[in-house]
Order: C-alpha cells, then sequence, then structure tokens
C-alpha cells in the first residue's frame, strides 16, 4: 500500500497562521479571566468610592509609575526584537528580548518593595493592621494583591516564554522565515503590559 | 462505496504499549483516552445519583446521613457537570470525529489537544481526591454558592481547583477546534459546505473559550477567600453573595449551551444520514447554533430571580430565555422536516435522535416554565428544576451521547453491535429514563424542595416512581454499555460504511489508519447531505 500519500491540509503540518489565531484566542481567555476581576472591582468600587480612595492614598504612586514606564519600554523593545527577526538580525533580536526579560526582572523587585512595604504595615489580608481596617479599604487591599499578583504572575509566564524564543532562535528552531513563536510571545507581552496599563490608574491614580 | 479488502494498519496498531497511549499526538487515541475516563466517571455519577434515589425511597433517614447525602448531591453534580457532560461529545466525538469530517488528520494542535486530556485528568484526580483529603466531599451543591461555600468546613478548596483545571482543558479544547476549523478543512470545503456537527462544535468552542475564563477567576476567588479568611462574597465583611452568583451563572449558563449544542450537532448528522435525505434549512440549523451561542451569554440571570433583582433586570432576562426557544426550535422543525418523505431507515442511532428530540422537547419546555417570571417564583429550587436539568442533559445530552456511540461505533472499533440487544437498551432506558424524571416534575409542581434528603411523607408515592425508575434506568445503561464492550471485542466485522452515509468519515477505513485517509476525500458535490440516490425530490 502506498504510504507516501500526504494530506495537504495536515494538522502536523507548520501553519503560521493558524499558531497566531490560537494565540489571539487564548489571549481573548485571559481578557476575560482578568475582566471578571474587574467586574468585581467596578462593583465594590461603586459600592465603596470614598473608602476606596482613602486606601489608594497608601500605595506609592512613584513606584507605580515607575513599573508603567518599565512595561511599556519592554513593550517596546519586545517588538523591535521581532522585528530585528524578521529583517534577519539575530544578535539584536536576542539583546532585545534580554532587555525585555531585565525590565521585566525589574517590574518585579519594584513588585517586591511596594508589596514588602505593605507587609510590613500589615495590610496582607489576614494580617493585624489588615483585619482593623474599615471593610471598604479591606476589599481593597484584597483586590490590590489579587490582580496585581496574579498580574505579577503573568510577569513572570511572560519572561520565561521570552527565553524560550531566545532558545529557540539559538537553536534555530525560530528563523527570520519561521517567526511566529516570537511573533506570539510579542503578543502575550503586549497582554501583560496592556493589563497593566489598566491596573495602574484603577488602583494608583483614580480620584 | 468501495471496499477495500487490502492489509493496512489502523491507528490502533499504529503504536504499541500504554506510553504510545498516553503521550499520542493522535487525536483519536485523544478521543479514546477521553472516552474511557468519561464513561467511567459516568458510572461514577450514576452510582451516586442511585445512592440519592434510594435514600429517597422513604421519608426520613434510610440509608445515609443528611450531611452525606449534600456531599453525595454535590460530588454527583460536580463528576456529571465537569467531568461527564462538558467534555463528553465534544472532547470525545469532536475530538475523534472534527478531523475526519473535515477531511484532514488531526487537530490544529495535537499537543495542546493532548495537554488538554492531561489538564482533565488532573482535574479529575482532584475532584476524587476529596473523597480522601480534608474533611470529606464538599457539600455546597455544584453551584459552590458563597457564603456558604466560604465557611463549610468540607474539602471545598479541591472542589475547586478540581473545576478551574478542568475548565482549562475545555478552553484549551475550544481553542483548538476553532483554529482547526479555520485552518484545516479540506481544500474545496467552505464554512457552508461543512457538516452541521462541525458548526455546533464551533459555536460550542466559542463559548468554551469565552465563558469558561469568568468561572475560572470566579473559583479562583472563592479559593483566596477560603485560604486568607476574606470575603469578597462574604456579606459578614462587606462581600456581596449576589455578585458572586452573577459570576458563577456568566459562566455556568452558557456551558448548559456546551452540553447541549454538541448533542443538536450529533442529531442534526444522525437524522439526514438515516433519511437518506438532504437536511432540510441546512444554514437554518448552522447558524441557529450560532444564535444559540450568543443569546446564551445574556440570559444567565434567570438563574437568580429569586435572589433579589431589580424589576427591569428580571423583565429582560426574562425575555432573552424565551428568545432562546426560537432557534432551538427552528433546529426541531428542520429534523422533522429532514425526516419527512425521507426513506427512513430505523436503526439504533436514529432511535436515540428521535429520543433526543422527544426528551429535549419537554426539557426545554420546562424550561421556558422556570424562566417565565411569575411560574419561577414557585418553582425555584424545587425538584421541577432537577427535572427540567435532567431531561435537557441526560435526556438530551446523554442520549444524544450515545447515539453518537452506536453511529460511530463501528467507524472507531471497526465492528458491529448486536442491533437487538442495543434496540432493547434503549427502550428500557427510555422507559426508565421518563419514569426517573417525570415524577420529579410533577413533584416540583407539588412543591417538594430540592437538595434535602428527607420530604414530606405527601411525597411519598411520586418519589418511589421516581426510585423505581433510577433501577430501571441503570440497568438499561448497563446493558448498553456490556454490549458495545463486547462488540468491541468480538463484534462481527463492520463495512467501511454501514448506514450509507456519505459525510467525508465514512469515507476511509473503519477503524481508521492513523493518518485517516489514505486519499484525497472527495466532498459531495452539492452540500454535505446531498444523497445522490435519495428518492424525494419535492
Amino acid at each position: 500500500m502506498d504510504h507516501t500519500f500526504h494530506l495537504p491540509n495536515s494538522g502536523h503540518n507548520f501553519d503560521a497562521k493558524a499558531s497566531k489565531m490560537g494565540m489571539w484566542l487564548f489571549l481573548y481567555t485571559e481578557l476575560l479571566l482578568f475582566g471578571g476581576l474587574f467586574l468585581v472591582y467596578m462593583v465594590y468600587r461603586e459600592l465603596n468610592s470614598e473608602a476606596f480612595l482613602l486606601a489608594s492614598f497608601k500605595l506609592n504612586v512613584w513606584m507605580g509609575t515607575f513599573n508603567t514606564v518599565l512595561l511599556i519600554t519592554s513593550s517596546m523593545t519586545i517588538a523591535m526584537s521581532i522585528t530585528a527577526l524578521q529583517k534577519g538580525n539575530k544578535i539584536l533580536s536576542i539583546r532585545l528580548m534580554w532587555i525585555t526579560i531585565l525590565a521585566a526582572l525589574g517590574f518585579l523587585i519594584v513588585k517586591y518593595f511596594e508589596w514588602g512595604a505593605k507587609f510590613e504595615h500589615g495590610l496582607f489580608p489576614g494580617m493585624e493592621h489588615y483585619q482593623q481596617l474599615p471593610t471598604g479599604e479591606r476589599l481593597y487591599f484584597y483586590l490590590y494583591f489579587f490582580m496585581t499578583g496574579l498580574h505579577g504572575l503573568h510577569v513572570i509566564v511572560g519572561a520565561v516564554f521570552i527565553m524560550f524564543v531566545i532558545r529557540g532562535v539559538k537553536k534555530g528552531s525560530v528563523t527570520p522565515e519561521r517567526y511566529s513563536l516570537s511573533e506570539n510571545a510579542g503578543l502575550y507581552w503586549h497582554l501583560v503590559d496592556l493589563i497593566w496599563i489598566y491596573l495602574f490608574p484603577l488602583f494608583y491614580l483614580i480620584h | 462505496m468501495t471496499v477495500d479488502t487490502l492489509p493496512y494498519t489502523t491507528f490502533y496498531k499504529a503504536k504499541k504499549g500504554i506510553i504510545s497511549w498516553l503521550f499520542t499526538l493522535d487525536h483519536k487515541r485523544v478521543a479514546l483516552l477521553y472516552l474511557y475516563s468519561i464513561i467511567t466517571f459516568f458510572l461514577v455519577g450514576a452510582s451516586l445519583g442511585i445512592l440519592m434515589r434510594l435514600e429517597l425511597f422513604h421519608p426520613g433517614k434510610d440509608i445515609v446521613e443528611p450531611h452525606t447525602y449534600n456531599q453525595i448531591f454535590t460530588l454527583h453534580g460536580v463528576i456529571m457537570i465537569f467531568l461527564f457532560i462538558i467534555p463528553s461529545i465534544p472532547a470525545v466525538f469532536g475530538n475523534f470525529f472534527l478531523p475526519l469530517l473535515l477531511g484532514t488528520d488531526d487537530v490544529a494542535f495535537p499537543r495542546l489537544n493532548l495537554f488538554s486530556f492531561w489538564l482533565y485528568a488532573i482535574g479529575a484526580l482532584f475532584a476524587l481526591g476529596t473523597l480522601v483529603f480534608g474533611d470529606g466531599p464538599a457539600d455546597t451543591g455544584w453551584t459552590f454558592y458563597a457564603p456558604y461555600s466560604v465557611r463549610t468546613g468540607t474539602n471545598v478548596t479541591m472542589s475547586v481547583v478540581a473545576a478551574f483545571v478542568l475548565g482549562f482543558s475545555s478552553i484549551l479544547t475550544g481553542l483548538n477546534f476553532i483554529v482547526t476549523i479555520h485552518r484545516l478543512r479540506t481544500p474545496g470545503m467552505g464554512f457552508n459546505q461543512m457538516p452541521l456537527f462541525a458548526w455546533s462544535l464551533y459555536a460550542t468552542s466559542w463559548i468554551q473559550l469565552l465563558a469558561t475564563p469568568v468561572i475560572g477567576i470566579t473559583l479562583l476567588m472563592i479559593v483566596a477567600e477560603r485560604v486568607f479568611g476574606v470575603g469578597l462574597f462574604d456579606p459578614s465583611i462587606g462581600g456581596d453573595p449576589v455578585l458572586y452568583q452573577h459570576m458563577f451563572w456568566i459562566y455556568s449558563h452558557p456551558a448548559v449551551y456546551i452540553m447541549a449544542l454538541p448533542a443538536m450537532g450529533i442529531v442534526s448528522e444522525i437524522i439526514p444520514t438515516f433519511a437518506q435525505r438532504t437536511i432540510f434549512g441546512y444554514k437554518a440549523i448552522a447558524y441557529s447554533s450560532m444564535a444559540i451561542a450568543f443569546i446564551g451569554y445574556f440570559v444567565w440571570g434567570h438563574h437568580m430571580f429569586t435572589s433579589g433583582m431589580s424589576g427591569p433586570a428580571a423583565y429582560i432576562f426574562s425575555i432573552l430565555t424565551f428568545l432562546v426557544a426560537i432557534p432551538t426550535s427552528i433546529k426541531v422543525f428542520n429534523w422533522i422536516a429532514t425526516l419527512y418523505k425521507g426513506s427512513i431507515n430505523i436503526d439504533t442511532p436514529l432511535l436515540f435522535a428521535l429520543a433526543f428530540i422527544f426528551n429535549f422537547l419537554i426539557g426545554g419546555l420546562t424550561g421556558l416554565v422556570n424562566g417565565a417570571l411569575a411560574a419561577d417564583i414557585h418553582l425555584h429550587d424545587t425538584y421541577f428544576v432537577v427535572g427540567h436539568l435532567h431531561y435537557v442533559m441526560f435526556g438530551g445530552t446523554g442520549f444524544a451521547f450515545f447515539g453518537a456511540l452506536h453511529y460511530w461505533f463501528p467507524k472507531i472499533w471497526g465492528k458491529m453491535y448486536n442491533k437487538k440487544v442495543a434496540n432493547t437498551a434503549f427502550a428500557t432506558l427510555l422507559i426508565g429514563f421518563n419514569i426517573l424524571y417525570f415524577p420529579m416534575i410533577i413533584l416540583g409542581i407539588m412543591g417538594m424542595p430540592r437538595r434535602y434528603y428527607d420530604y414530606l411523607p405527601e411525597f411519598t408515592f411520586w418519589n418511589q416512581v421516581s426510585t423505581v425508575g433510577s433501577w430501571i434506568t441503570v440497568s438499561s445503561l448497563i446493558v448498553l454499555i456490556v454490549n458495545l464492550f463486547v462488540a468491541a471485542r468480538k463484534g462481527k466485522k463492520a463495512p467501511d460504511n454501514p448506514w450509507g452515509g456519505i459525510t467525508l468519515e465514512w469515507q476511509t477505513k473503519s477503524p481508521p489508519p492513523l493518518e485517516n485517509f489514505d486519499k484525497m476525500p472527495k466532498i459531495p458535490e452539492g452540500g454535505p447531505y446531498n444523497y445522490p440516490n435519495a428518492k424525494s425530490s419535492n
């Protein structure tokens, strides 16, 4: 029997469009995951707007601003690294990806100090000072830790994803002709950035 | 159809050993892994159901403590919803037949597909782990309503994590199917030449993708509340339990269509094949799937008419709920119109499809009664709802699942089952099913509340009828499954196309080779159900 027959539309073919479509669909699910949290935030902000405002003064706006700048810059570097790869400049592409990862690390370090200060003040859910806060402020800090924590997790995942791309470029499985993995990592990283763009004003800036 | 007698390697024999199954990238094997797990969990869930019916045989305590009863119905719900019904048709028949129906050799992301199965297995371990770890399985009901789910001492955390992981598995399956349908259709097959099962999977996948994350995050919030002892949903510290209900049903109502739509797809496959006639209103059926998926997002509030909701919100949710009935009945009319003047070949799969229509009609109409604002006040949280949901899920999706199993059995295993036994099992199952659940509808109207291990003496008669029905149902299920099990091992060899179907899966061998097709499949001219020999021509 003839075993040389292969379907032209095989699922085992490399299909850049399919993987990009898959990534976009996955991003929708991520948006909805955070969407649930935004919904809860909206409801409780409406119910406890005074308390939310008071609690938001306890955050460090400068640290938040610094992190926002870091993330936006890293979004730019990852986009540049994709273009560099497409144009065939592998070394520049890898460097730009490392810069993105460094920015991610920087973000996490700042976050560590920010969270650390809150822990010192006993503002983490379940701690002594937290228990004495009025209801609205407790909800605020609960949401703050939940949402920025989940976002932080996404920063870590995004950075690891980019490391896989770096490995792929070095090993030759991600090339100027076959760059969809790098593009997908970029898309994911933009999502991480985008969610922060919403978290930042919601927690730090709104008056 | 030509019968190729040349030897070839089936996908069963392409590789050997248990590792080749657990790490398989073949969609057919993944589908079978799902099938065996799902049937197992179905039997576990059914046993729990039997326990409940036995407890309810007499008023008062019969065999289990009230607390145990609460745990039993919760575990029954969690297993049946998350481990059986939601993955049943998409993960088993979707995985096996979507690529075959589209004329390709696998789904778009074979590795992701395997990963979905692993997630399913991990989720299942968590769900069953509640039996062993902590203070026993959750006793909250499968809805995990706050604040009770935050306060109870039972192992809610683990059940909720199970549901979260299973939800993730379901998301990835949906994602995979959407990309598969967009990218891997055989050349020349447009969206409107796809078989209707593919259309219904497409609609289902969008729901899986866009609704499941919401429950994911909601369940994470429950876990966080339990772990850190603070509440978003606990009113004692300013949380809002009704908000939890909203968040829960934003997913869980669309999830009802994750369960129902693929079943409708199965019926749309079976009926034209056994009527040997073009499906009536192809586009109407295809687009009504999308319409159900779309409207289904906006009806979640009808679970909460008694939870506290403003008047206008209640009206709107009620009207939207009624709207879902329109695309659903479009399908029913089209199926019946397809049968009209067809050359009907009454065989086991068709019987299941017809039973689906019958049961789903009762399930759907009782659903409308629930959706009516005034009636719902009386019927909310009574056995009427239990009867309704079992008519839709078991009578609808369950029957379609078994119909699909009998329809595609010869393709999956290359064997034919004993039709007499299968038809007998079908008939007793249909009778047993109705004896089991119709009394629940009556009990609900009489006012018997759901989720209690005890009831007032005036409800005794119908409860006993229902319990007798459960014995008939389970015995028929055992006969049905044993019959198929025996056939898979020792059945007569089935031809490649025993039913005379013309969708692409019938053009390959039974069981299919690893690559599904060894020559280019031919799309039937003039649409996927354009039967060349159809007698009627009006």
